[in-house]
């Protein structure tokens, strides 16, 4: 770079002379303008000829030797040799645009461990991640990189998630804890033990995934390829038509002007600025999306996610945590904490999931001691006795069996019903906690534009159509088995328009049909969770759905700048054409139209690597 | 099976461009994609031509960009 630098100065300084000078000596001009012109180009017009002897001819250097030569040829030495110029100082600029994108992407793939310590008896050995072995001890002290997935035995430390998440409060991680590699260790130092080879390890895992995202390819790289493969031949024969046939027919007409235009086209034929400029816009949101934690398979998901008309939510684990947690307590005749008390004895035994929540509920020790005759009645609940007392804690079916009157009145959620020595002391409900952002996320895609929010779910119509409600969702499906739901999203396919997408999120974890059904197949809480990364085409790494706004944000900025990159160049392009063909234009367009395009297109496809604000 | 390069010194995005699509169509290729921006060529094809199709795609890369050269990874 340094010395093509050198070259285009020099080059200049002797063009300048030369058009200063203007001397009377014809010879002179042509010399220091020849100088110039192979000072400058030299390197271009000998991978030309090494081309054209090789028998590939139709490349840049090729394009613009004989563009220039042509123009030096009519006796437009200037032009000839400015072009030249200005076509270097334009290859310069593109190869450090390109040279600081590969660097910016590089950067933000900086997730790689370079190095894992790896403990041998008493001595730590550097390693590279690749030669760790699954069960081998490593030692990862503050401010290194997570190497390898595996589990902590040792120590307690902050770890920064950020990289794989996108989300900037540290998490705690003691012994017992999983941690997984490309995470950074804050403060303490760990050690653990390794669960996963680094071929199989989060890390390495996501750097694939992003790094071939690119080759499955969005409609706009594939309408850009289909594009190049004409555009440049059909340009070449009009260049060639331009330069033969007008002098034949028109009798006025003047070789060397048309000449000159068949030579401005060729300067215009290159779609360097569509295909360099269009796969890096999808490649710079896509690595924009993976810092925020949002892991995008293709090209093409990220473009269609632009288009996503109808998003299908499951309920359980999307929206909701998918823990059952006591909601609400309603105790008669004793107090509150009575009543969960009571419940929390009577469960102890169990480990059904709602007995579990009860007494996480209760969040006291409970002296089992004073537990006896446990019965446990399958599907309706627990009788036991507690301190002397018999108590009898279930559902609906249970208090009908032992003839108790309970409260009839409409609760949503699931409901214990509490009964102490046969008489009624109240209800406790437990229901799935609606996550933090769920309603935030709804109401940020109604905002961009989507027609429909549809809710899925195996539970019961109530349940379902108040969470729908408390969310803003458009409309529930309720009491569906798995494969109910891959039918109802195949009905729901039908319900868009053609050229919208249809989006389906989950947990991934038993909807892997629907995920593939699916225009786009969304995992929720990816961390970690090989099946949830291997079903769906967009995997979110946290479990926020708002999350999914985010990605949708960046999507339609990709598409935005990657559309403004096409109609821009091929707008400049084909103007840039017409205006030659009318002679109101110059050589100094056309070069424009091409590495100045380039640059601009190239700097705006930027601009997808910053998903900062979104 | 799938074989990963690096294509050093590329630097033109319409030979890529070109490369790609001429790799792709070899025979016992069943997709090759070349990533301008990583400098990448990832070739996904039957084991047993693999020797053969390497020796093509690396034809077909000296041709569009004798600067460019492969290194496996």
């Amino acid at each position: 770079m340094q010395n093509r630098l050198q070259r285009i100065i020099i080059g200049a300084v002797l063009l300048v002379i030369a058009l200063v000078l203007q001397t009377n000596f014809q010879g002179i001009n042509i010399a220091l303008y020849l100088a110039s012109y192979l000072i400058v180009g030299g390197d271009v017009i000998r991978k030309a000829f090494r081309n054209i002897i090789r028998g590939k001819a139709f490349d840049e250097n090729f394009l613009m030797t004989v563009a220039t030569i042509g123009a030096m040829l009519i006796a437009e030495y200037p032009e000839g040799v400015a072009v030249m110029l200005f076509y270097q100082v334009g290859e310069l600029f593109q190869s450090y645009a390109v040279d600081k994108s590969r660097k910016s992407i590089a950067d933000l793939m900086d997730i790689r461990p370079d190095y894992a310590n790896v403990k041998k008896g008493d001595e730590l050995v550097r390693m590279d991640p690749d030669e760790v072995q699954i069960g081998d001890i490593i030692v990862i002290t503050a401010g290194e990189k997570i190497p390898l997935d595996g589990k902590v035995i040792e120590g307690s430390s902050m770890i920064d998630t950020s990289n794989l998440t996108g989300e900037s409060i540290p998490r705690e991680v003691e012994v017992g804890n999983e941690i997984l590699s490309g995470c950074i260790n804050i403060n303490g130092v760990i050690t653990v033990k390794v669960t996963k080879e680094y071929e199989e390890s989060t890390v390495s895992k996501i750097l694939d995934l992003v790094e071939n995202a690119s080759s499955k390819k969005s409609q706009s790289e594939q309408f850009i390829t289909k594009f190049a493969r004409y555009y440049t031949p059909i340009v070449v024969i009009i260049a060639i038509f331009l330069a033969i046939i007008p002098p034949l027919i028109i009798e006025s007409a003047i070789f060397s002007y048309w000449i000159y235009k068949a030579l401005t086209f060729l300067v215009v034929s290159c779609p360097c600025a569509l295909v360099l400029s269009i796969p890096l816009s999808f490649f710079g949101g896509i690595g924009g999306a993976s810092r925020k934690g949002i892991l995008v398979k293709g090209s093409n998901y990220l473009e269609a996610l632009a288009e996503t008309e109808i998003i299908v939510f499951d309920k359980t684990g999307t929206l909701t945590k998918g823990v059952f947690e006591v909601q609400e307590i309603h105790p008669k005749g004793i107090s509150k904490e009575e009543l969960l008390e009571w419940a929390a004895y009577a469960e102890s035994y169990s480990s059904h999931p709602i007995s579990k929540s009860l007494i996480k509920a209760y969040g006291q020790e409970i002296n089992q001691g004073q537990i006896t005759d446990v019965e446990e009645i399958a599907g309706q609940g627990v009788l036991a006795t507690v301190e002397g007392q018999k108590v009898m804690v279930g559902n609906t079916k249970l208090m009908e069996r032992m003839d108790i009157p309970y409260y009839k009145g409409e609760i949503i959620g699931t409901v214990v019903h509490v009964a102490i020595d046969n008489s009624y002391a109240g209800y406790i409900v437990i229901a799935d906690e609606i996550k933090v952002d769920s309603a935030q996320a709804i109401q940020e895609l109604k905002k961009a534009n989507i027609k429909h929010t549809i809710m899925l779910t195996g539970d019961t119509p109530n349940i379902a159509s108040k969470v729908a409600k408390k969310l803003g969702i458009d409309k529930v499906y309720s009491e569906l088995l798995p494969a109910d739901k891959v039918e109802k999203v195949e009905e729901l396919l039908l319900q868009k328009s053609p050229k919208g997408k249809l989006a389906y999120v989950g947990d991934g974890i038993n909807d892997a049909p629907v995920l593939a059904r699916a225009d786009i197949g969304i995992a929720m809480g990816g961390l970690g969770s090989d099946a949830a990364i291997e079903a769906a085409d967009i995997v979110i790494m946290t479990d926020e759905p708002s999350k999914i706004a985010t990605a949708m944000r960046i999507s339609k900025k990709t598409l935005g700048i990657a559309t403004q990159n096409t109609v821009f160049a091929i707008g400049v392009k084909i103007t840039v054409l017409l205006l030659t063909v009318w002679g109101l234009t110059s050589m100094w367009a056309a070069i424009f139209a091409d590495v100045g395009v380039t640059i601009i297109a190239v700097l705006n496809s930027f601009r997808a690597l910053n998903v900062k604000n979104l | 099976m799938k074989k990963k390069f690096k294509l050093e010194g590329l630097e033109c995005a319409n030979c890529a461009a070109k490369m790609e699509k001429l790799i792709s169509d070899l025979d016992g290729v069943k997709e090759a994609t070349v990533n301008f921006i990583t400098q990448k060529l990832v070739i996904d094809g039957e084991r047993e031509k693999m020797p053969e199709i390497i020796i093509a795609a690396e034809k077909i890369i000296k041709d569009l960009e004798p600067d460019t050269t492969l290194k496996n990874l």
